[in-house]
Parts: C-alpha cells; sequence; structure tokens
C-alpha cells in the first residue's frame, strides 16, 4: 500500500470494460494515483476516459482487472467508499425545474458531513444564482452547480469529468484555482480532460489514453520529454539545405522541408537552436518565421492522437507507446 | 470535520422533497394525478345506474369506492411515476444519484414517495367523499381495506418502476402505462365487478394485479370476503409485487441507452 511514503489512493490494474454491445472500451489498463495529487487521464473521444472514471466512481463493474478507491472496491464495497468521494459526471444530471439552492439541499441531505450549501455554491461562484432554475443556467454556469455538489461532502477523493467544459477562460482559471487549492488541502483528485493546457497547468501526473489503453504516463514533464523539441524557419533567398551546418552535430534528430519551410526536431533544443544562429549571424542572412519550441503536451498528445486517425484503429499501434 | 452521517431515511426524504417540488411544477403531471382520479368516480357512478348491482350484492357506494381508489392508483401513483422515473433519468438525475451515498432502493423509493404519498391522500379524499355523497356505510372489515390500500400502493410503485425500465423517452411513457391503465380498468372489478362475468374469464381476471387490490377494499367495506378469499386476494398482491421487484432488480435501467 505504501509507495514512497505515499499512499496510493486510487489503484487499477489490468481494468477492462466491455459494453453490452461487445465494444471493448477499456483494455487493460493501469495506473495508480498518489493520496493528495492530481492525476489527469487525457485522451481524444472516445479514447476509454469517461469509461474508466464510471468504473473508479462504481457506477458499474468492470468486465476485468481490478479498482481499489481508498482500498475497496467501489463497486462491491460502495458503502465504505461512497462517504469518502465526490463526483462530477461530464453532464449535468439535474432536475432541471429545481432552482439552484433546492439541487444543493436536496444533494447536501444525501452527503455524510456536508458543508452548508451556500458556503459551497459561494466558492464555485454561483452565491447570486441561487434562486435560478437550473433549465436557465448557462453551461458553464451548471459545471459549477456539478462541480459544487461533488465537493459538498469535503471529500478525500474527486472524480472531476471534463470539469471545465463549457467554461469561458475566466472560469476555466477559477476552477483551475479551487482544485489547486483542494489538492494543497490534501484531497486527492482524478479528471479527465480534452484541454492540454489544463492538465499541463494542474496534473502532477498524467495519462494520456488512446483507443481503451494508456499510451503514456508520467509527470507532464516526462511525457513531454518523450517528444523532441522543434525549430522552424524559412530558408534565406539563394540557400540550400545543404548550406546549412551539417545537422547530426548540431542534435537535430530529422528535418522536413516543405518548399522553402525547414522544420528540425531536436532532442537538445539549446544547441541545435544556438548552432542556427551562430551560423546565420556569421552567414549574415535573416531567418524568417523562425519559430523556436520546446516540447509540449500537445505534441505527444498529438503524437499519439495522429494514430487515432490512422488506418489500423485497433490494438497493433499502442503497443509502441506502451513503453 | 463534521461527522454527521446521512441514513438511509434520511436520504430518502431529502430526495422526496425535491421530487415533491418538481411535481408541484409539473402542471400536466400534476393535473393526470389530482383531476383524473376525482373526476373518472363519476362515470362509474353513471355505469352504475345502469348495471344489476343487486345480482352482485353491492351498494352504489361499494362499486364506485374501490374503483376511485383504483384510479387513484393508476393516474396518481402508477402512470406518474412511470414518467417521474423515465424523466429522471432521461436527465441523467439517476446516475448522478447513484454517485452518491444513496443505494438503488433508496433512489427508487425516495422519488416514489410524493407519488405514493399523493395517492394516499386521494384514496382517504375519495373515501369521504364517497361516505358522505354515496351514503357508503362504514367497513365492516377495515382492516382488509387497509391491507389493500397499502399494497396497492406498493404493487403502484414496483410496476411503475418495471415499466419504466422498458420505457425509453419521457413522451413514450405517456403510452406505456396504458396496457396496464385499460387491462385493469376493464378487468380488475373497476367498472364491472367480476361477479357479474363469465366464471372463466373471471378466474383469469382475478390475477390481474389491480384485482387483489380492488377486492380487498371492497371487502373491507362489504365484510363478505370469506378468509380464503382474502388469503387468495393477497397472496396475489404479494406475487406481483415480488415480480415487480425482482424485474426491476434485474432490469431497470439507470442510465439512457448510447
Amino acid at each position: 500500500m505504501e509507495t514512497n511514503g505515499l499512499e496510493h489512493v486510487i489503484e487499477v490494474t489490468g481494468l477492462r470494460r466491455v459494453y453490452g454491445g461487445g465494444f471493448e472500451a477499456v483494455r487493460g489498463i493501469d495506473f495508480t494515483v498518489r493520496r493528495g495529487e492530481i492525476f489527469a487521464l487525457l485522451g481524444t473521444n472516445g479514447a476509454g476516459k469517461t469509461s474508466t472514471v464510471e468504473l473508479l466512481e462504481g457506477l458499474a463493474p468492470p468486465a476485468g482487472g481490478q479498482v481499489r478507491v481508498l482500498g475497496h472496491d467501489p463497486y462491491t464495497e460502495r458503502a465504505a467508499v461512497r462517504h469518502r468521494t465526490g463526483v462530477m459526471l461530464q453532464e449535468g444530471g439535474f432536475p432541471s425545474e429545481l432552482t439552484v439552492a433546492e439541487t444543493a439541499r436536496m444533494w447536501a441531505g444525501c452527503v455524510s458531513g456536508a458543508r452548508p450549501e451556500r458556503e459551497v455554491l459561494a466558492l464555485v461562484g454561483l452565491a447570486s444564482r441561487t434562486d435560478v432554475r437550473v433549465k436557465q443556467l448557462s453551461g458553464g454556469q451548471r459545471r459549477r452547480l456539478d462541480l459544487a455538489l461533488a465537493l459538498l461532502g469535503d471529500p478525500e477523493v474527486l472524480f472531476l469529468d471534463e470539469p471545465t467544459t463549457g467554461l469561458d477562460a475566466e472560469g476555466r482559471h477559477d476552477t483551475w484555482e479551487l482544485v489547486s487549492a483542494l489538492r494543497d488541502a490534501g484531497t486527492t483528485v482524478l479528471l479527465t480532460t480534452h484541454y492540454l493546457e489544463e492538465a499541463e497547468n494542474l496534473a502532477d501526473r498524467l495519462a494520456i489514453m488512446h483507443d481503451g489503453r494508456i499510451a503514456v504516463t508520467g509527470t507532464p514533464a516526462e511525457v513531454t520529454a518523450t517528444e523532441p523539441s522543434r525549430i522552424t524557419f524559412d530558408l534565406p533567398d539563394g540557400y540550400h539545405l545543404g548550406d546549412l551546418p551539417p545537422l547530426g552535430p548540431m542534435g537535430v534528430g530529422d528535418h522536413t522541408v516543405d518548399g522553402r519551410t525547414v522544420r528540425l526536431r531536436t532532442r537538445d533544443l539549446q544547441r541545435s537552436a544556438t548552432e542556427l544562429l551562430v551560423w546565420a549571424r556569421d552567414a549574415g542572412v535573416e531567418l524568417r518565421r523562425l519559430d523556436v519550441r520546446s516540447a509540449s503536451l500537445e505534441e505527444a498528445f498529438l503524437t499519439i492522437a495522429k494514430d487515432a486517425s490512422a488506418p489500423a484503429p485497433h490494438g497493433a499501434t499502442t503497443e509502441e507507446y506502451a513503453a | 470535520m463534521s461527522t454527521t452521517t446521512t441514513t438511509p431515511a434520511g436520504r430518502m426524504m431529502s430526495l422526496a422533497r425535491a421530487e415533491l417540488t418538481l411535481l408541484g411544477r409539473s402542471k400536466g403531471t400534476l393535473f393526470a394525478a389530482l383531476f383524473v382520479p376525482l373526476v373518472l368516480p363519476l362515470s362509474v357512478r353513471s355505469a352504475a345506474e345502469e348495471m344489476d348491482l343487486a345480482e352482485a350484492g353491492l351498494t352504489p357506494g361499494e362499486l364506485v369506492l374501490p374503483a376511485a381508489v383504483g384510479f387513484s392508483l393508476l393516474f396518481a401513483v402508477y402512470s406518474s411515476l412511470v414518467g417521474v422515473y423515465v424523466v429522471r433519468r432521461e436527465e441523467l438525475v439517476l446516475k448522478r444519484l447513484r454517485t452518491g451515498e444513496l443505494r438503488d432502493a433508496e433512489i427508487l423509493a425516495g422519488s416514489a414517495l410524493p407519488a405514493v404519498l399523493t395517492g394516499l391522500v386521494q384514496c382517504l379524499l375519495l373515501i369521504t367523499g364517497c361516505t358522505v355523497l354515496l351514503d357508503l356505510s362504514a367497513p365492516s372489515a377495515p382492516h382488509l381495506a387497509v391491507l389493500g390500500l397499502l399494497l396497492g400502493l406498493v404493487i403502484s410503485a414496483a410496476l411503475a418502476a418495471f415499466t419504466a425500465s422498458w420505457t425509453r423517452t419521457g413522451e413514450s411513457a405517456q403510452v406505456t402505462p396504458m396496457p396496464l391503465l385499460i387491462v385493469s380498468m376493464l378487468g380488475s372489478g373497476m367498472f364491472v365487478p367480476l361477479e357479474l362475468f363469465p366464471d372463466r374469464l373471471a378466474s383469469v381476471c382475478e390475477l390481474l394485479p389491480l384485482t387483489p387490490v380492488v377486492s380487498l377494499v371492497r371487502g373491507g367495506w362489504t365484510g363478505d370476503l370469506t378468509a380464503g378469499e382474502s388469503l387468495r386476494a393477497l397472496t396475489i398482491a404479494l406475487a406481483w409485487t415480488v415480480l415487480a421487484v425482482f424485474a426491476v432488480r434485474r432490469r431497470f435501467r439507470w442510465e439512457p441507452r448510447r
């Protein structure tokens, strides 16, 4: 149970989920989430994120493998788990004719050790909307109401399925701050998201899912380190690729040329960029549209997502990421 | 940190309270649940005038009251609850509730409570109404009437959950309760007492889910139900309840189909 002195609050081993029609949405995944950590599940649509989270929430039994939340099976031992978890589903789930306050009151009556509803509604910025019917709320406000309900019982573990979808930039930042503060106070958070920025800003560790499997997992830095950095520029007039210094010794792994645009991929960005710029200065040329960027989560994500649209959608391609 | 833990009763009350608020805001359901069961008995009354009630040994009140209780169970409890379950599923409310501490049975029971209470209050009003307007005498075997009424409420709620299991949308929830409504009105002795049916047909109709309820309530007033007949009615009613609960446990859908 203890690794590096940190308790594993969520343990997933060999997890599989198969739907009625035989569709295998989750194809054997493993990961652990430590106490007080924010863990993000990233992935394209249909990658299996929500299917996975629902198993962790105990809404359905897995087709194979095992889930442990706080040391218990969330499906068969729900009574041992539910009062310690907070859940925000991907979509609302509120009667449209109840007001915000009535919805919160209803949920508070079903949550052990519930905090005062007003306090939680204020926390998510809904204090002025308590008498508004749910159907009149904007999509973003509904997301925040959902978050408020998930927080009502001061949960030890929080499951957030796309918590900021539908929120504007400001609302998204507010939610990030709130979730960070919860983590700092010791809450363990598992969230899914489409937004790479969200995972990069918020997550201590993340896993990118693709086609029901985990393609990569690690800290945002570890995951981005799997991808090379990029240098892009336009060749000056009258120059050819061969006029550049030898690419290998510059640390460049590979390159592409598209018209006059050159793209270099490197795992040693500082050396490659320095060599290139020193060359340009000595040659007295201007590298127009110069763009130097370190690897981002986006690149790691896109590399994996690219295979989602590749012709062989099942199995095969994912194996190479497993390492 | 506060350590107040919730109880099943507390959780169900909280849910029932929200559901009661919603019932008050749903004009259509409210109309069907409140108005229909109070008006339909009038049609039974006029039907009663064309019937030879003496042959069945019944006074008009003894025909109208059990029928009125039946209407109340069918409209205020059964069909309005089918709608409640289906709409809550469509709104993903049921799924949401299942992520929390509420157990499945608590969700179904808590949601049913307002409709069941409406049915109960309505039946009490109807009893008062029949007593005043139709010179209905006091019940001769009140325990049977009480038992019949309570079983009726439970059966109606359980059958509503069962009907909701295979009803896909709020719109189809307007239609799917129809078969039971029609079969019960025709065959459970609501308009026409089973005593006036051909024997073979009557013995089949006895097995319908609301027939034992109507018989027990009527028997509660007339007092002419033998111990064997009462036991038989009770058995049929319990069998339906068990069957419905079993089917719901296996078949109830908590989420809309994808």
